[in-house]
């Protein structure tokens, strides 16, 4: 019975695991290929399409445009995050509560509709489609995980250290720059990487708000128009490749608060 | 007699419905060990973070060394917080903690490490400077909260169940630490338990606490001795509680009616009051070598070794309501089931009057 | 009288400092300012958008009548109620025993990384992912080269273009997820519950039944409702593998902008998907807390 449960397990999972990455194995195989299409038979390796992908002035300007809107939207999504965790966290606020319901609010409405309210307010307020309007929308997505993070970290211990570093005579800044930024800092990467992660990937904001410079999700989704493209696989495979970077980033910052 | 270093005048404190402090008074002078005894709720985790300046008290006034406290921030004022969970700065080395509160005072970089190796060698822990707190034990955090503490020179040293989170050998084995670095130091301990025994170990002054009130104060043994109050006599070591009423009162001699028989008292008390009678269990007599109070006989409902005594556990046969607790030595033959007559001596019976 | 006594001046710098109290707020007020004027704001736009009429302006309700009058609107949000629905089940149903493998069969020192295996494709984008499966059902894809290649079918399937390939893209994503979710649920269970389990006389089988499944129930009721609202929400995953053959909501909602710029019309369908959202929340809060009683 138990050889039974085993065989039926490793099956499954076998199975399962199978599903899951037989996309990403598909994708990534042929973006390899040699010939101009991604259907089999597999013709290559050959790395033509990456080399078409780098070359191609669209696509590399959708990367860099890609990267800093990640970058700066998901800075300015921890700062903010981190501030109003510490400022929830740390003092009486009356409707506290609700407050903090209100930052986190977000996270129940889909990408789309954050997408369509920021649409239809900028063009009522006459804001041009930009990266910097898309950027808005990602740390409107980013900042409530931000806070939520952050603040979950910040427990009755943390605030008992502040306590401690106030009474030895610590001020209030040097409190946030000594002791509490240092403390929470594996919260904050964690914050900061998966808002890096969400925006690098985020297509309907971008796709909405963004005319003629635009991200990399959106820059893959033109693509699509013509039809099943190895070129398409390669820009695919290196918008995976830097996704686990990302990730792996994260998860060594993950793992870092474990001993803490 | 000096004056006092801490003064605590009228303290009440209110959260928000919910009166935690009643119009406490307290007097602490230097160089004393005082404890701060009550079950939880008492209060005297608020007092504490009242003294610490974590706190602002809803009325009343706090004065340390003659100064005005009450509202004064914890940094300012000349005390400092050892916590319950040490709040030991995770990212820092154990001599970056220790060293924090001189930094923060502008010393610099090497006479704050020499600082603070001394006062880690005071707490045991010289070699311990470049560890991270994560490498320690909760015994050593411990210490290293108290040098961290200690290192600024503060007059009064605070300490939140400092001992909690220790298994009991090493808390028994910290306790003794902690009155020898006291002693040596000078500094005024005032410490927050509810753990009688460290209370009767560790304090020159201890403070019984219950229901936001102080109940009683003075030298743990005096305390011990002759509680104040019913509670402080329950708290602070166990008793059996006879309750009674004053029948007759002749100069200096009292006879109180209690349900097992008149109990005659050297005290002028005034006819017709009720009173309480306290008896610590050491001072029961069972059996026929009695004591000159009778107090009935009663049935052995338990018997509990405790290693070097019995605690012994008796119904009344009389008022099946009173329990007995009374402790016998480690050799004693009683066996639950037995019946045995009780007594006591007139000069140990604890009078409580509240 | 001297009132003195009980009211000394208070004394410069010894008091708390004032900014205490104005610090707390300009810490929050960054993020609450960003939220309400990014996120609130335009919810306010989109339902003053809501109500006007798309020709020359002016006060209507037509947007919401026209959601409930014209079939081919009240298909779509079926459609997607449907396609929801059992993307939600099949992937409750294949990641519960695929985490409780993770967490029970696979060996304490592999598990991490086993998981972290698991959900490495969850972090690409929808649009890679989707485009991946393309790849797989297309007409001359993977699959259908396979299955013709081994005589199997004479003919290659209709796979791309499909409701299964909707389906098939999103139960992708959220066996994923799931599987994530549960994980960490089964890994939360103390072992001491089984073992009292099986100590009171229970196989593994009613174990499972009667102390790991419930103990689990409320977490996967958790996954599965962000099962539902991610995949609700979502345009690419049905717009790619799905086509326009069939049109869920999110589909719907873009149509209006991308066609027509038909704004206002965008925004009623917005808000109603909203709504419908919420009301499951609602429906979904109240199942939860019936379970935990």
């Amino acid at each position: 019975m138990r050889q039974l449960v085993r065989i039926a397990s490793w099956l499954y999972a076998v199975l399962i695991y199978g599903f899951i990455f037989l996309p990403v194995v598909v994708l990534v195989l042929f973006s390899l290929q040699a010939t101009s299409f991604p259907i089999p038979p597999f013709t290559g390796p050959s790395l033509r399409w990456y080399d078409a992908v780098l070359s191609d002035t669209r696509l590399t300007s959708a990367l860099v445009n890609s990267l800093l809107v990640a970058s700066i939207s998901s800075l300015a999504a921890v700062t903010l995050g981190f501030l109003s965790a510490w400022g929830f966290a740390r003092f009486v606020l009356p409707g506290s509560g609700l407050l903090r319901g209100l930052i986190t609010l977000p996270l129940t409405v889909s990408y789309l509709i954050i997408g369509m309210g920021l649409l239809v307010l900028f063009n009522w307020a006459g804001v041009p489609k930009s990266l910097l309007a898309a950027g808005i929308g990602h740390v409107v997505i980013n900042l409530p995980l931000c806070f939520a993070i952050i603040y979950s970290q910040m427990g009755d211990h943390q605030i008992n250290i502040e306590r401690a570093a106030r009474d030895l005579g610590a001020p209030e800044w040097k409190v946030l720059l000594l002791i509490t930024v240092p403390v929470m800092t594996p919260a904050i990467f964690a914050g900061f990487f998966l808002s890096m992660t969400f925006s690098w990937d985020e297509f309907v904001i971008s796709f909405l708000l963004t005319r003629f410079d635009t991200t990399l999700p959106v820059e893959i989704w033109n693509l699509l128009r013509s039809g099943l493209n190895p070129k398409t696989n390669a820009v695919g495979s290196l918008v995976f490749a830097v996704s686990i970077v990302l990730v792996v980033f994260f998860e060594l910052t993950l793992l870092r608060r474990k001993p803490a | 007699m000096s004056a006092p270093l801490v003064d605590i005048s009228s303290v009440s404190h209110r959260f928000g419905q919910h009166t935690v402090l009643k119009d406490v008074s307290l007097r602490i002078e230097p160089g004393s060990y005082t404890i701060l005894l009550g079950p939880s709720g008492s209060g005297k985790t608020t007092l504490l973070s009242i003294l610490g300046g974590f706190v602002t008290p809803s009325e009343g006034k706090v004065f340390i060394r003659g100064e005005d406290c009450t509202s004064v921030p914890p940094a300012k004022r000349p005390t400092t917080t050892v916590f319950q969970d040490y709040a030991l700065f995770p990212h820092m080395s154990v001599g970056g903690n220790v060293g924090f509160g001189l930094r923060m005072q502008g010393v610099d970089g090497a006479t704050r490490a020499a600082k603070a190796r001394e006062a880690l060698a005071l707490v045991g822990l010289a070699a311990a400077f470049d560890k991270k707190p994560h490498q320690l034990s909760g015994g050593q955090r411990q210490r290293v909260a108290l040098a961290r503490a200690l290192v600024i020179e503060p007059a009064v040293l605070l300490l939140d169940e400092p001992l909690g989170a220790l298994d009991l050998k090493l808390r028994r084995q910290m306790q003794d630490e902690l009155k020898a670095i006291q002693k040596r130091v000078g500094t005024a301990f005032i410490h927050v338990t509810h753990d009688q025994e460290e209370a009767m170990a560790l304090a020159d002054h201890c403070v019984v606490m219950n229901d936001g009130r102080i109940e009683d104060e003075g030298p743990p043994e005096r305390v011990y001795a002759r509680p104040a109050t019913r509670f402080s006599a329950t708290f602070m070591g166990e008793s059996t509680i006879l309750a009674g009423t004053v029948t007759e009162a002749k100069d200096r001699t009292s006879i109180v009616a209690t349900p097992v028989g008149p109990v005659s008292l050297p005290v002028a008390l005034p006819v017709g009051s009720t009173v309480e009678l306290a008896i610590r269990p050491e001072h029961l007599v069972l059996g026929e070598t009695s004591g000159d109070v009778r107090l009935g006989t009663a049935e052995v409902s338990d018997v509990v070794f405790q290693g070097s005594f019995k605690r012994v556990l008796a119904v009344s046969a009389q008022v099946p309501s009173l329990h007995f607790i009374a402790r016998l030595p480690a050799t004693a033959t009683v066996q639950p089931g037995d019946t045995v007559a009780i007594s006591c001596h007139t000069d140990q019976i604890i009078l409580l009057t509240d | 009288m001297n009132s003195a006594g009980n009211n000394p001046p208070p004394r410069a710098g010894r008091a708390l400092p004032r900014a205490s109290s104005a610090l707390p707020w300009a810490l929050v007020t960054p993020a609450l300012g960003w939220t309400l004027l990014f996120f609130v704001l335009p919810f306010i736009a989109m339902g003053f958008s809501s109500l006007t009429a798309h020709e020359g302006g002016g006060f209507t309700l037509s947007n919401y009548s026209q959601f409930f009058t014209n079939p081919s609107y009240w298909q779509a949000m079926v459609n997607s109620l449907q396609v929801t629905a059992i993307v939600t089940v099949i992937s409750v149903l294949l990641a519960y025993p695929f985490a409780w493998i993770l967490a029970e069969q696979v060996p304490e020192r592999w598990q991490r990384l086993a998981l972290m295996l698991a959900v490495l494709p969850f972090w690409t984008s929808y649009v890679v992912r989707s485009y991946s499966w393309l790849l797989v059902l297309a007409q001359n894809g993977v699959i259908n080269r396979a299955l013709t290649g081994s005589g199997l079918f004479a003919e290659p399937l209709q796979l791309a273009n499909t409701r299964f390939a909707t389906v098939t893209g999103f139960v992708h994503f959220f066996v994923m997820l799931l599987t994530l979710t549960i994980f960490a649920n089964l890994k939360q269970l103390s072992p001491s519950y089984r073992k009292a389990a099986a100590d009171l006389g229970a196989g593994p089988v009613r174990t499972f039944l009667h102390v790991v499944l419930p103990l689990t129930l409320p977490g996967i009721m958790v996954g599965a409702f962000l099962t539902f609202v991610l995949c609700i929400g979502d345009y690419i995953t049905p717009q790619i593998l799905g086509g326009n053959n069939e049109l869920l909501m999110p589909q719907l909602v873009m149509m209006q902008i991308g066609r027509r710029g038909d704004f206002p019309l965008a925004s009623a369908l917005s808000i109603i998907l909203m709504a419908v959202v919420t009301i499951a929340y609602f429906a979904c809060a109240r199942w939860l807390k019936i379970e935990r009683a």
